[in-house]
C-alpha cells in the first residue's frame, strides 16, 4: 500500500496531515526552546529543512546499502545518530568556508540540530514504513518544512503573547505547552485525510 | 560470536571512516594557508596563518587591541578599520557599530577571521601596549568576595599608563578552563609606581578568570597581562570632581585618586563608594590615608542593605539615592563612574537629567 503513495503526496502529507512535531511530538525539545521569536525559530527552521532532507537521503543509502547487506538492521539507530552528527559537522564547516554571514545566523542552531529528535525520527520512519528513496527524501523534505511550519506558527503565536494577561503560574513553559496541545488538536484533525502510515 | 565481531567492526568501520572524511574536509575548509596583513598603510607587515580571528591573530603578532570580553563578542571594544578583506559585515557586530563607522569600514576584530590578505588600519598608539611577564608578590583578601592581587613586573620591567586604565588578565590553561582566556581588571595602584601593578577581583561563581585568581594563583606565581587599555581616565579641567565607584570598580579610581594626590590637584573631589553591607566595604586606610594628603577631598559611604549588626550610621541606599541628595545643579561639574552596568546606567541617567553635559561623565562599565 505505501509503495503506491506517490512521493508528491507523502511530501504533503508531511507537511500537512502528518506533521512530525505536531502529531508525532517530535523535536519538541527545540520547538519549545527556540520559539520565542518568529526570526530565530524561521533560522533554525531552514537549517531542519535543510539537514533532514539530506541525512534522510544519506541514511536510506547508508541503510540499505551498508546495514541491509551485513544484517545490522538493529543496529540503525545509532548508525543514523553518527551520521547526522557527522553531516552536521561537515554542512557546518562548509558553511563557515563559503558564507560568514549564514555561519553567524545559523551558527548555534546547526549543533542543536545534532539532538533533534526529529531528524532521527524521519529516518526511522521511512525504514519502518518501506519507503522507497524518491519517498524517503520527499518525506524528508516535508517533514522539515512540516517542522518548520509549526515552529515559525509558534514563535508568531509567542511574539503575540508578549502584551497577554497569562496567569503567573502558566507564564513561559506552562502556556507554550498549553498552545502546543491546542495546534495539535487542530492539526490532528487532519490525519485521517491521508494514510502514510 | 561472529554477528558480534562483525557488529563492532563494521560499526568502528563506519565511524572511522565518518571521522576521516571530516578531518579530509576539515584540513581543506578550514585551511586558509598563509595571510599578509598589512597595518597602517604599510608601517608594519605581517605574515600570519590565516583561520583565527582578526583580534586573536594580531594578539599571537604582538599587537594588542583593547577588549574587554576576551572575543566573545559581548564588549564591542575591539574595533578596527578593515580596507580590504573583512568579508560581508556580519550581524554580530552590527549591534556595536554605529552608520558612520560602517561606512569608515570599521569592523569588530574579535569577529571576523583572517580568510585572505587584509588591509588594516589601526590607532598608532595601539603599538605601545605590550604584553608584560610578572609575578605574584602579594595576594590578600580585601572582603569575603574580593582579593587585591599585586604583580611585580619582570619583562618589561615598568609600564606607563594613565591612572583609571585596565590591562588585561592571561588566564592559563587549567581544569575548569581547557583554553586560555582574557579578562580585563583596571589598574588600582598610583600610575607613578610603574614597577608593579594592583587589581582588585571579585569571585564570580564558576567565572574562568576569578576562580583561577581566587582559588588557584598563589605568591610567587608568573602571570602574564598586556595593555594598558582605556580612556577612563582624569581629565585637565577646573570642574568640580564627583567619583562612583561601586564593588570592585574602587580599583581605577583608587588610582585616579592617587594621582590626584601626587599631583596636588585642588579641584574639589567627592568619592561616593557604595556596597551592600558594612563587611563590603574596603581600602578604608588607605581612604584615610588619601583624606589627609588631599584637602578638598570627601568621602562618602553608602550601603544599600546594611545588617542590623553593622550598627550602620552612614547613608543608606544605592549611590543614585546619594548623588540625588548632594548634586543641586551640574554646572562645573563633572563624573568619572565605575561598577556594575546597571549602576552605570542609572547613574549616567540621574547626572544628565542634574544637568551635567554627557561629554562630561567618564565611565567604565565591569561586565
Amino acid at each position: 500500500m505505501t509503495l503506491g503513495l506517490s512521493a508528491f503526496v507523502i511530501f504533503f502529507a508531511a507537511i500537512f496531515t502528518n506533521n512530525i512535531l505536531l502529531t508525532n511530538f517530535l523535536g519538541m525539545c527545540s520547538f519549545l526552546a527556540i520559539s520565542r521569536e518568529v526570526k530565530s525559530s524561521l533560522g533554525l527552521g531552514l537549517a531542519v529543512i535543510f539537514v533532514m532532507t539530506c541525512t534522510s537521503a544519506l541514511n536510506y543509502l547508508v541503510y540499505y546499502g551498508l546495514l541491509v547487506p551485513l544484517g545490522l538492521e538493529h543496529f540503525r539507530f545509532i548508525v543514523f545518530i553518527i551520521v547526522i552528527a557527522a553531516f552536521v559537522q561537515l554542512v557546518e564547516m562548509v558553511i563557515e568556508r563559503t558564507s560568514p554571514v549564514l555561519y553567524v545566523i545559523l551558527g548555534i542552531f546547526l549543533p542543536l540540530i545534532t539532538v533533534n529528535c526529529a531528524i532521527l525520527g524521519v529516518a526511522l520512519f521511512m525504514i519502518i514504513r518501506n519507503y522507497t528513496f524518491l519517498q524517503s527524501v520527499a518525506y524528508g523534505a516535508g517533514g522539515g518544512i512540516g517542522w518548520t511550519l509549526a515552529i515559525v506558527a509558534m514563535g508568531g503565536i509567542r511574539q503575540r503573547l508578549r502584551g497577554a494577561p497569562v496567569p503567573k503560574p502558566l507564564e513561559g513553559p506552562g502556556i507554550t505547552l498549553i498552545i502546543a496541545g491546542l495546534m495539535a488538536l487542530a492539526f490532528i484533525g487532519f490525519t485521517g485525510m491521508i494514510q502514510i502510515q | 560470536m561472529a554477528e558480534i565481531l562483525l557488529s563492532l567492526v563494521a560499526l568502528s568501520c563506519l565511524g572511522a571512516g565518518l571521522a576521516f572524511l571530516l578531518e579530509v574536509a576539515d584540513s581543506y575548509l578550514g585551511f586558509y594557508g598563509e595571510c599578509h596583513i598589512d597595518i597602517n598603510n604599510g608601517e608594519k607587515e605581517l605574515t600570519v596563518q590565516g583561520g583565527g580571528s582578526l583580534l586573536s591573530t594580531l594578539m599571537e603578532q604582538g599587537i594588542f587591541i583593547p577588549s574587554a570580553c576576551g572575543g566573545r563578542g559581548s564588549c564591542g571594544y575591539c574595533k578596527v578599520k578593515v580596507h580590504e578583506g573583512g568579508g560581508p559585515l556580519l550581524p554580530t557586530e552590527t549591534p556595536w557599530l554605529g552608520p558612520e563607522e560602517v561606512e569608515a569600514e570599521v569592523r569588530i576584530s574579535c569577529q571576523i577571521k583572517v580568510r585572505e590578505d587584509m588591509d588594516i588600519e589601526i590607532p598608532a598608539e595601539l603599538f605601545l601596549i605590550k604584553e608584560f611577564r610578572s609575578r605574584v608578590e602579594g595576594l590578600r583578601d580585601l572582603t569575603d568576595e574580593m582579593k587585591e592581587l599585586h604583580l611585580r613586573l619582570t619583562e618589561p620591567d615598568v609600564i606607563t599608563f594613565k591612572a583609571g586604565q585596565y590591562i588585561q588578565f592571561q588566564v592559563p590553561e587549567y581544569e575548569q578552563c581547557p583554553e586560555s582566556v582574557y579578562r580585563a581588571y583596571s589598574i588600582a595602584s598610583p600610575s607613578h609606581e610603574p614597577s608593579g601593578i594592583t587589581l582588585v577581583v571579585t569571585r564570580v561563581p564558576g567565572g574562568l578568570a576569578t576562580t583561577y585568581i581566587h582559588d588557584i594563583l598563589k605568591e610567587g606565581d608568573e602571570v602574564v597581562f598586556n595593555g594598558p587599555y582605556g580612556d577612563f581616565y582624569l581629565r585637565d579641567s577646573s570642574r568640580e570632581i564627583f567619583l562612583v565607584a561601586t564593588g570592585s570598580g574602587l580599583a581605577p579610581i583608587m588610582s585616579i585618586l592617587h594621582q590626584i594626590a601626587r599631583e596636588g590637584v585642588s579641584r574639589k573631589t567627592t568619592l561616593i563608594f557604595g556596597a551592600r553591607h558594612k563587611k563590603d566595604l574596603f581600602y578604608l586606610e588607605e581612604m584615610e590615608a588619601l583624606k589627609q594628603e588631599i584637602p578638598g577631598l570627601e568621602v562618602i559611604f553608602t550601603l544599600s542593605r546594611p545588617e542590623e549588626d553593622d550598627r550602620w550610621e552612614g547613608e543608606r541606599g544605592r549611590v543614585t539615592n546619594v548623588l540625588e541628595k548632594i548634586i543641586k545643579d551640574g554646572a562645573n561639574k563633572e563624573a568619572y563612574l565605575c561598577g556594575n552596568p546597571a549602576m552605570v546606567e542609572s547613574c549616567v541617567e540621574l547626572l544628565t537629567k542634574k544637568g551635567i553635559p554627557r561629554e562630561f561623565i567618564f565611565y567604565d562599565k565591569f561586565g
